[in-house]
């Protein structure tokens, strides 16, 4: 039985014991056991980024109206190529490939989709999809590289993605107003706001 | 305080650090079988691909998917039983990302002249290869056959349920949001690649 006055020497020991064994208890490592912490927290980070920024939100939004516009097939080729030229974009990123201007081509790319709305231009398949495709690039490139550290980089990814095509789909919903003669002018009036709201974002990026 | 005393207390310190620990295979609760089962349906790279292949078979009508829902399950078990015998844990992180790019590019294109047989020897691979991929997993962390048989009980099932949906879609839309969805497999493929690139996946 140890006795702890200070005529015993076992005090200083149990003293230090105690100090070491605090220092021990705060001395955590990595545990890579266990349930997939972060996961869900990277799904939900990529599926909000593409929201998180308007000038993303227009581009994205105007590839539907445009898709709509144009109708069968552009309406699901469009959305169809974006993601996947978004995602190469994105692994440019990743791999180390610079861009440059990537805000300037983002903001270039709500201001031409939105033109092309605006004016209802017909192109044929051949031009209106490099058209998405060059610009999807400069969106991958620009926001499909920021995962935050700890989170799940696959769920990352099929956040991005999913977000990304749910945004079209909203383009293509609100296109569907092309059906009535004062939805088409309601569609060109929208055209009209996303290629304000690039020049905007041109603006601010050139400044 | 004698020398044997210090011993006995330092390695009583020194027993309370934690190290790390590798341990894994997802923990249900339900023991092994649903060990196996969970971990299938909490690892998105292999749910992406079994999802594509699923989806290309329901695309391709009933021969395909009923060749597909045998085919790829039997090769997953197979190489699943192979890679529990492996020595070491296979790391074939690069190869398991294009397998399911490459079949979600199959999905958004919907290639109709890509025969029923192909289809279903396409959906194997996959199986086989996240099979090995499984079964080395497994034998690195002591986990056994019966973990094994979960995922591919799982595998089953999800590719049956999967294909079986596609299968009676008739309507324009309905095939054509099949096609999206497989574009955004392989959208997240293309992104994973330059993840992996950089050694963060």
């Amino acid at each position: 039985m140890m006795k702890y006055d200070d005529s015993n020497n076992y005090y200083p020991a149990f003293f230090a014991c105690a100090i070491a064994v605090s220092i021990a208890m705060l001395w955590p490592q990595v545990a890579l056991a266990h349930i997939e912490s972060g996961e869900a927290g990277g799904f939900l980070s990529g599926l909000s980024h593409p929201v998180s920024g308007l000038d993303h939100i227009i581009a994205m939004v105007a590839v539907g109206l445009w898709g709509a516009q144009l109708r069968m097939p552009a309406i699901w080729v469009l959305p169809v190529a974006f993601p996947m030229m978004m995602a190469f974009g994105g692994m440019l990123g990743l791999i180390g490939m610079p861009l440059p201007g990537v805000e300037v081509g983002i903001a270039t790319s709500a201001v031409v989709l939105g033109a092309l709305i605006l004016g209802e231009v017909r192109l044929a398949l051949m031009f209106s999809v490099p058209i998405v495709a060059f610009f999807a690039i400069f969106h991958g490139h620009a926001h499909g590289t920021e995962l935050q550290e700890g989170q799940n980089a696959m769920l990352y990814s099929l956040g991005f993605v999913v977000s990304t095509g749910l945004l079209h789909a909203s383009g293509i919903a609100i296109g569907m107003l092309h059906r009535w003669p004062s939805g088409r002018i309601l569609i060109r009036a929208a055209g009209a706001a996303v290629m304000l709201g690039g020049l905007y974002f041109l603006w601010r990026a050139l400044s | 305080m004698n020398s044997r005393a210090w011993s006995i207390r330092l390695f009583a310190v020194l027993a309370l650090v934690p190290t790390v620990a590798h341990a894994h295979l997802v923990n249900s609760g339900l023991g092994p079988f649903y060990d196996g089962m969970l971990h299938l349906l909490l690892s998105p790279g292999d749910l992406l691909g079994l999802l594509a292949a699923a989806l290309l078979a329901g695309l391709r009508g009933p021969r395909a998917s009923r060749l597909t829902v045998l085919v790829m399950p039997a090769a997953w078990l197979l190489f699943g039983l192979i890679g529990l015998n492996l020595s070491a844990s296979l790391q074939l992180a690069g190869l398991s990302v294009l397998s399911f790019v490459i079949l979600g590019a199959l999905v958004a294109l919907d290639p109709k002249r890509l025969p029923e047989w192909a289809v279903a020897a396409l959906a194997g691979s996959f199986g086989a290869l996240h099979g090995l991929l499984n079964g080395s997993a497994l034998a690195a962390i002591g986990a056994g056959v019966v973990s094994l048989l979960g995922i591919v009980a799982t595998v089953f099932v999800l590719a049956l349920i999967v294909a079986s949906l596609v299968v009676p879609l008739q309507r324009a839309w309905m095939r054509i949001a099949v096609r999206v969805a497989g574009s955004w497999v392989t959208a997240v493929g293309i992104l994973m690649m330059g993840w992996l690139s950089q050694g963060t996946a």
